[in-house]
């Protein structure tokens, strides 16, 4: 519990009561991570400092005005009037000389501290940016211990992980703000970053940069679980998709493979191998669908697979008009996919 | 004290016939008149400045809750893109330019801009060129991918329609108009002061264009070759910006933003400039430390060319270059803080005579400190990589442009549309202007700080209920609103002036700069004999004698009503940069219809570019052509006469 107020209050005390961690999950100033919490610490010093100065000079130009209207019996005539040089070596070199000098050197220290994590990374993630969604990869030793997932990154707790940061097409900005600041992904260039999270928990994240018509709906989660669980999740989704069950299912896997999804879709263990959009060997484990854009049910997953462009216009996606005993056959299929 | 001689002494009446332009289109196309080419800056850029401003409303309609369906994404992208482009470029330097050309031949005793024909051309591009970027809206086809048009989404793989290809070629016409305006206000501040005006007693409004001028010229050029790069990338296939072929995209971050930083100089040193005019007439005395706030201007503009990087702060630069350039960040605010120190100890040791132009102004001061500290907070690296690219930029760069432009901007109208029309503006309706502006202006963009700090990215079109970012946003929607009818109210302001204003007289504000010494609005001659200075502040001296700051003991006083009347033909003297030594009579030029011709020309060329119509683009080349010839064609002047 004090664990828990030691976050909410700062958000809550600043922002103001719509502003709680649990409502704004992208608030900056609720942070968890190593280097997320090092970096709102700068954050917390400059905004104070910055409110201190904003205060100061808003007096001053206050009473400035009071002064005036105190004296307004004289006449409006020129006078020359003192040189005033000091106020403008203390108040616009001197003070604000010291403030910017801590400034910076609390900004170069930060720096240095969250350049690197202190231990080896217990896990490395591949990030791929496309429009608009994340393909997340963890190679493993071999093409069967290769885990391919989507918009949902998991990592073990109290651990560095290494991000490598790629993109199919466009500059994406992977932002995760509970647990790191922005690193760009740009075109031509692996650019990595760390995220180490200190409790477990689901921390929201979004592409930082603009990236074309459905950049707003380009989430992703980070989920830091035990290492126990982390290494099951890992087993899990390394393994193929579970065979259909069911006659709806096995029904579902047919209108799978006839209606055009897996020309575009991965279901590993069924002979599909669409790289267009995402692998959805275990799509049924993960929160969300279409990067976040929906909650992860049945009723939205057939609404997205007949209205994906009135969802998200412009994506990839098209709409499919499958009849509805296939779209409820193939809802209930990828239902399985755990 | 100089003595008054009788005005009638000099001929004015032949001065007018010189310097009138012809009546009918061919004076209206031909005049090189920088009042009237001042007053033309002026009013476009007030145009483009609702145009950019009914953009934001729009985008503010959309985001007023979550998940609303206004508009498509397609057009909220146009949207934002014209908005960003449209208030920086057409708006936010042009009206500078125009007070700069209206003021600057008036506070510097000249009959006019060193460059009058190439003022014309200044001022015909511009308008040709926001002609030309505003066709692309009218056909649906605006740029879309942000002011900063970052690529690879700029290549036609990801934006095959003409939209940026309006946007590479809009920039590029653009800049011919802000270069060679630059360039004649550098021209003009060398060798057109009056004698005697040397360089520790010009106005700090000149030394604020002075500075963004020469920051143009050196920054612009890395705009114009990333835009020629971009359309040649589109048109002809090169490779730029394109990774897949060994193109870089950060190419064009770096060259975009080697010229973007020192853009936001070059549209805020002018509007601190005005602000250091109207302090000192509103608090009555001499402005605090000017030297101080002359080099701080300085300052800046040599500073603001070494801190482009903190806009990629995460692009994955190493440590070392990251805090080289965050440290010029930091250090970038110790100048303004000169400037606003010095502003405050003004109003503080003098007695400040709150009209509305003062109100705008201490408003402004607030609001520029705010845009200054969150300045400084993205300056921090680790807290950049946290709030760039949200709404907390947006906040602060609305701090920056509206705070230290559009307030300064405003108490400029109020301060000289009474030099201009020779009528002033209400100061009912001024203190009801101030207050909505003031308080909409704060209540629409201070919540971005909060809804930035919570995680809310730019450029979205809209954005989850689960956001949690839903009454920020209405609060700041409401804001706007409001400041928007600030903006209607100053409008309006302006119409009532121009047919009701009361007289304003020569000096309505008992100010002490040279514009103020001829009645209002102003002689086509500008000054019927050329003044002689000998302080900074020459209408004050008859009230602070021997104090006047500038004035040496010994060599007497200011001469504003006589001198030397030059009136054979169009003359003004040429002077020395430094002390302002007369060194020659200079015979300006007559109209010219050439550079409108020549605006026009490059207006089809463009055209010619975008639509891929080669034979309007080389029609045009050709046009262009024929006008720079008949521009340059000798005529039989006499030039350089010792004086």
């Amino acid at each position: 519990m004090p664990r828990l107020s030691r976050r909410l209050a700062p958000s809550a005390v600043a922002l103001g009561s719509c502003a709680l961690a649990g409502c704004t999950p992208l608030n900056v100033l609720a942070h968890d991570g190593v280097t997320g919490s090092r970096e709102t610490g700068l954050g917390w010093f400059l905004v104070i400092v910055s409110c201190a100065v904003v205060c100061i000079i808003t007096i001053l130009v206050l009473a400035a005005y009071v002064r005036s209207r105190k004296r307004r019996t004289r006449d409006d005539a020129v006078f020359a009037g003192r040189s005033g040089v000091p106020w403008v070596m203390w108040g616009g070199v001197v003070i604000p000389g010291i403030v910017l000098l801590v400034t910076f050197i609390f900004t170069i220290g930060t720096l240095d501290a969250v350049a690197a994590p202190t231990r080896a990374p217990a896990a490395t993630v591949k990030v791929i940016g496309h429009q608009w969604w994340w393909e997340v990869r963890y190679e493993g030793t071999g093409p069967s211990q290769t885990v391919v997932t989507a918009n949902e990154i998991h990592v073990p707790v109290g651990q560095p992980v290494r991000l490598e940061l790629t993109t199919s097409d466009v500059i994406h900005s992977f932002w995760v703000p509970a647990l790191a600041g922005k690193t760009d992904i740009i075109p031509g260039q692996t650019n990595t970053t760390w995220i180490e999270a200190r409790h477990t928990g689901v921390f929201g994240g979004t592409c930082g940069e603009y990236c074309g018509a459905q950049h707003a709906h380009m989430q992703m989660r980070v989920i830091a679980d035990s290492p126990g669980d982390f290494q099951k999740w890992l087993a899990d989704e390394a393994a193929p998709a579970a065979k259909p069950a069911d006659p709806t299912a096995a029904d579902g896997l047919r209108v799978f493979m006839t209606s055009g999804c897996a020309n575009c879709h991965t279901i590993r263990g069924t002979g599909s191998g669409g790289g267009v959009g995402p692998d959805l060997t275990h799509i049924a484990s993960r929160t969300t669908i279409a990067a976040g854009a929906l909650p992860n049910t049945q009723a939205n997953l057939m609404g997205w697979i007949v209205a994906a462009q009135s969802i998200k216009p412009g994506s990839d996606m098209p709409s499919l008009p499958l009849p509805s005993r296939d779209l409820q056959s193939l809802a209930a299929y990828l239902e399985t996919l755990r | 004290m100089a003595t008054l001689a009788p005005i009638a002494t000099a001929p004015v009446e032949r001065l007018h016939d010189t310097w009138e332009a012809r009546p009918g289109l061919y004076g209206i196309l031909a005049t090189v008149d920088h009042k009237t080419i001042g007053k033309r800056y002026l009013v476009t850029s007030l145009v483009f400045l609702v145009l950019g401003g009914i953009e934001a409303l729009i985008m503010r309609a959309q985001l007023t809750h979550a998940n609303a369906h206004l508009l498509s994404p397609g057009a909220y992208d146009q949207l934002f893109t014209m908005h960003g482009i449209t208030m920086i470029f057409w708006y936010a330097s042009p009206v500078l330019s125009g007070f700069s050309n209206y003021i600057w031949p008036l506070m510097l005793g000249s009959r006019d801009m060193a460059y009058p024909r190439v003022n014309a051309l200044s001022y015909w591009t511009f308008l040709a060129s926001g002609i030309f970027i505003y066709t692309a809206l009218c056909i649906g086809q605006a740029p879309n991918a942000g002011w900063f048009a970052y690529a690879p989404m700029t290549l036609r793989t990801f934006d095959p329609g003409l939209n940026m290809d309006f946007y590479a070629l809009g920039l590029i016409f653009l800049t011919v108009s802000t270069t060679v305006g630059a360039i004649n206000f550098i021209g003009t501040v060398m060798k057109m002061r009056a004698p005697g005006m040397s360089l520790n007693r010009l106005p700090i409004f000149v030394y604020g264009t002075m500075t963004a001028s020469f920051a143009a010229v050196f920054s612009l050029p890395a705009l114009t070759v990333a835009a020629t790069y971009l359309y040649f990338e589109r048109h002809f296939h090169m490779h730029f910006f394109d990774a897949a072929q060994g193109g870089s995209p950060l190419l064009w971050q770096h060259l975009f933003w080697m010229f973007g930083h020192p853009w936001v100089y070059i549209i805020v040193l002018p509007a601190m400039g005005m602000v250091s005019e109207m302090v000192p007439t509103f608090c009555r005395r001499p402005l605090v430390a000017y030297p101080y706030v002359a080099l701080s201007t300085i300052a800046t503009g040599i500073i603001g060319f070494g801190v482009w990087v903190h806009h990629m702060f995460a692009t994955g630069l190493p440590g070392v270059s990251m805090s080289f350039f965050s440290g010029a960040s930091i250090i970038i605010a110790i100048p303004s803080a000169i400037a606003v120190f010095a502003w405050i100890a003004t109003m503080w040791l003098g007695t400040p005579v709150w009209k509305t132009p003062m109100m705008f102004v201490a408003g402004f001061v607030v609001l520029f400190v705010i845009g200054g500290v969150s300045g400084v907070v993205t300056a921090a690296v680790p807290f950049d990589w946290q709030v760039t690219d949200t709404y907390f930029v947006v906040a602060h760069i609305h701090y920056v442009l509206i705070g230290i432009n559009v307030f300064p901007v405003v108490a400029a109208f109020y301060y000289w549309m009474p030099k201009i029309t020779g009528r002033m503006m209400s100061e009912t309706l001024g203190k009801w202007n101030f207050w909505t502006m003031f308080i909409g202006f704060n209540l629409g963009f201070f919540p971005m700080h909060i809804s930035g700090l919570l995680g809310m990215p730019r450029r979205v079109y809209t954005y989850p209920a689960s956001a949690g970012w839903g009454s920020v946003n209405l609060i700041t929607t409401i804001g706007s609103a409001i400041f928007a009818v600030g903006v209607l109210l100053f409008v309006i302001n302006i119409f009532v002036s121009l047919r009701r204003g009361a007289y304003a007289g020569s000096n309505p504000w008992d100010a002490g700069t040279l514009e103020w010494a001829m009645e209002s609005p102003p002689p086509p001659y500008n000054f019927a004999v050329i003044p002689i200075i000998r302080s900074r502040l020459p209408l004050w001296e008859d009230q602070l004698g021997d104090a006047t700051p500038g004035l040496i003991p010994g060599e007497g006083h200011s001469h504003v009503s006589e001198g030397v009347v030059l009136a054979e033909g169009r003359e003004t003297f040429g002077t020395s940069p430094l002390e302002a030594h007369p060194l020659h009579v200079l015979h300006m030029p007559e109209d010219s219809m050439f550079p409108f011709l020549l605006a026009v020309a490059m207006l089809g060329t463009a055209y010619g570019l975008v639509f891929s119509l080669w034979w309007l683009a080389i029609l045009g080349g050709v046009g262009m052509l024929a006008c720079l010839i008949g521009w340059l064609w000798p005529r039989h002047l006499v030039t350089g006469e010792r004086a």
